[in-house]
């Protein structure tokens, strides 16, 4: 089993260095200018050369993500509580969460800038926003899956609200919440970013929209590997706590790592 | 263990509302049952079997009639932590381990009682359900019998006075399901609790209880009370014993007899 993880990540590298070398060959060979799409090559050095700046830059952007994240988990949590054990809140609520989710974020940031000025504020609003709608709909469907007879079960036995939230309802909600999370953090980083596009004068986004409007099309692009790179991570350290928290699932699952 | 309680049924009825107007799940049940027996009951799909034992556990509540239990009637907390459940799917938690699986109800109604002499308890019915040795596997690793020798396992672990069990063997295939009465059988006479079991089987009825209730559908109505007269210790010969075969075999009858009647009426 550990055999065929190995053979897995090879190939997920694999595939990584077959698009790095079709771009390369494309570029090569259909003459393209460095200022419309620089080869991977280029922008790995760019990366090398600007490599303080680039690190200096992802500092900020990094924690708008996690910051931003980790609001929209709080209070994604809180409201999904809410309406998994409240009809009233469930009824009064999903019309305006579905409401206020069809709205796109990304036209909201300009006005955030108004409002929280320049800084860390915007960004993590942004990225709260666009990464709790998953987590609130997830969170409340895993509540809310919970077997009905074992519910009454417990309550039968004289079990309190509390004993069944922690003893059964939270933990069987626990994989649906992961679920939630690993989308909610890419969502995160998307958020974030486009915080930085508007309204910055620091973090991965500005680096990326500052390099593109002064050209520097290898220097955007390394912006926007790096940024990937820090995306990955951040899915990757999501994945790894799944894997603390839910190392049970793991094994229904049966897959290989914990074979 | 807590004193079993008499439960006394009278008159029950219970109407529920749906689309096409009022529903009589059940209609003026009365069973009496002594301390410490076994009884079982029978009847088609939508005879009210599962109805009947939400009423008595107090999760429905019972248009007309009563259910007392010791002369008083039924109020919600008189049973709380006092019967155990089997269901027909084991409904374990996935993310405890067979053992811990055990220890859910204990943790609810003995929670006074030192966790190491709970986790001895536990083990203990593990062991008595042929689960030794199986202690620390998550449920997904246990066949369909196992885990619901867990869920019986868990079930007994808090020592309730009333044991309902709903189709409790019906997932099971027919040897295991049969090693699974046997067990039952035996530890039952351990406990002395009471039991009433629903199922779909006939045969099982009449071999684990000392009464078998035979109800039918629409609405929900008692059709016989039978006393079955085999004496116990029961094992497998008197699976093939010509009485037990005439009594499963009456009741079939009265089932089809039923069936018929309904089918006739709609």
């Amino acid at each position: 089993m550990m055999k065929r993880s190995v053979t897995r990540t090879f190939g997920q590298i694999a595939v990584f260095v077959a698009f790095f070398a079709l771009w390369e060959l494309a570029v090569d060979l259909l003459h393209v200018k460095s200022v419309i799409l620089p080869p991977p090559s280029m922008i790995f050095q760019s990366i090398a050369k600007h490599g303080l700046y680039l690190l200096q830059n992802s500092w900020p952007t990094f924690v708008a993500i996690t910051v931003g994240f980790l609001i929209a988990a709080i209070l994604g949590f809180a409201i999904a509580v809410g309406i998994a054990y409240s009809r009233w809140v469930s009824e009064l609520t999903y019309p305006f969460l579905i409401a206020a989710q069809v709205i796109p974020k990304v036209a909201l940031a300009p006005l955030f800038l108004i409002w929280f000025g320049f800084g860390l504020a915007p960004k993590v609003v942004i990225a709260a926003l666009i990464a709790f709608f998953p987590i609130v709909i997830n969170t409340a469907r895993g509540l809310t899956s919970v077997e009905p007879e074992l519910i009454q079960y417990m309550r039968s036995l004289g079990a309190s609200w509390r004993e069944i939230f922690f003893k059964i309802s939270l933990p069987w909600a626990l994989p649906y919440i992961f679920a939630s999370f690993r989308i909610s953090i890419t969502l995160a980083v998307v958020g974030a970013v486009v915080g930085e596009f508007v309204s910055s004068d620091s973090g991965l986004g500005y680096v990326i929209s500052y390099a593109n409007v002064s050209l520097d099309t290898d220097v955007m692009f390394a912006g926007i590997f790096v940024l990937s790179a820090l995306g990955m991570l951040l899915f990757l350290v999501v994945v790894m706590l799944e894997r603390i928290f839910l190392s049970w699932q793991a094994a229904v699952e049966g897959t290989p790592e914990t074979m | 263990m807590s004193s079993v309680p008499h439960i006394q049924i009278e008159g029950l009825s219970l109407n529920y509302r749906t689309k096409g107007g009022m529903v009589s799940a059940l209609e003026g049940v009365s069973i009496d049952i002594a301390p410490k027996s076994f009884v079982s009951i029978v009847g088609p799909s939508g005879c009210g079997k599962t109805t009947l034992l939400k009423v008595l556990s107090g999760v429905l509540k019972a248009s007309s009639g009563k259910v007392l239990l010791d002369n008083a009637p039924i109020e919600r907390t008189d049973l709380s932590g006092k019967v155990g459940y089997v269901f027909q799917r084991p409904l374990l938690l996935p993310w405890r381990t067979a053992l811990e699986n055990v220890l859910l109800t204990t943790e609810i109604v003995r929670k006074d009682v030192p966790i190491a002499q709970r986790t001895a308890e536990a083990r203990n019915w593990l062991a008595l359900t042929g689960l030794a040795g199986f202690e620390n596997r998550l449920p997904h690793e246990l066949s369909g019998g196992m885990q619901q020798r867990v869920s019986l396992s868990r079930a007994l672990a808090f020592r309730p006075p009333i044991l309902m069990m709903d189709e409790p063997f019906a997932a099971l295939d027919e040897i295991t399901r049969e090693v699974m009465q046997d067990e039952l059988l035996r530890l039952w006479s351990v406990t002395e609790s009471t039991v009433i079991f629903i199922t779909h089987s006939i045969s099982e009825a009449v071999l684990l209880s000392e009464r078998v209730i035979v109800m039918t559908a629409r609405p929900g109505r008692i059709d016989e009370i039978i006393d079955i007269p085999f004496s116990r210790p029961r094992d497998e010969e008197l699976r093939g014993r010509a009485e037990f075969t005439e009594l499963v075999q009456y009741i079939r009858h009265k089932l089809h007899k039923s069936k018929a009647r309904v089918e006739a009426a709609s």
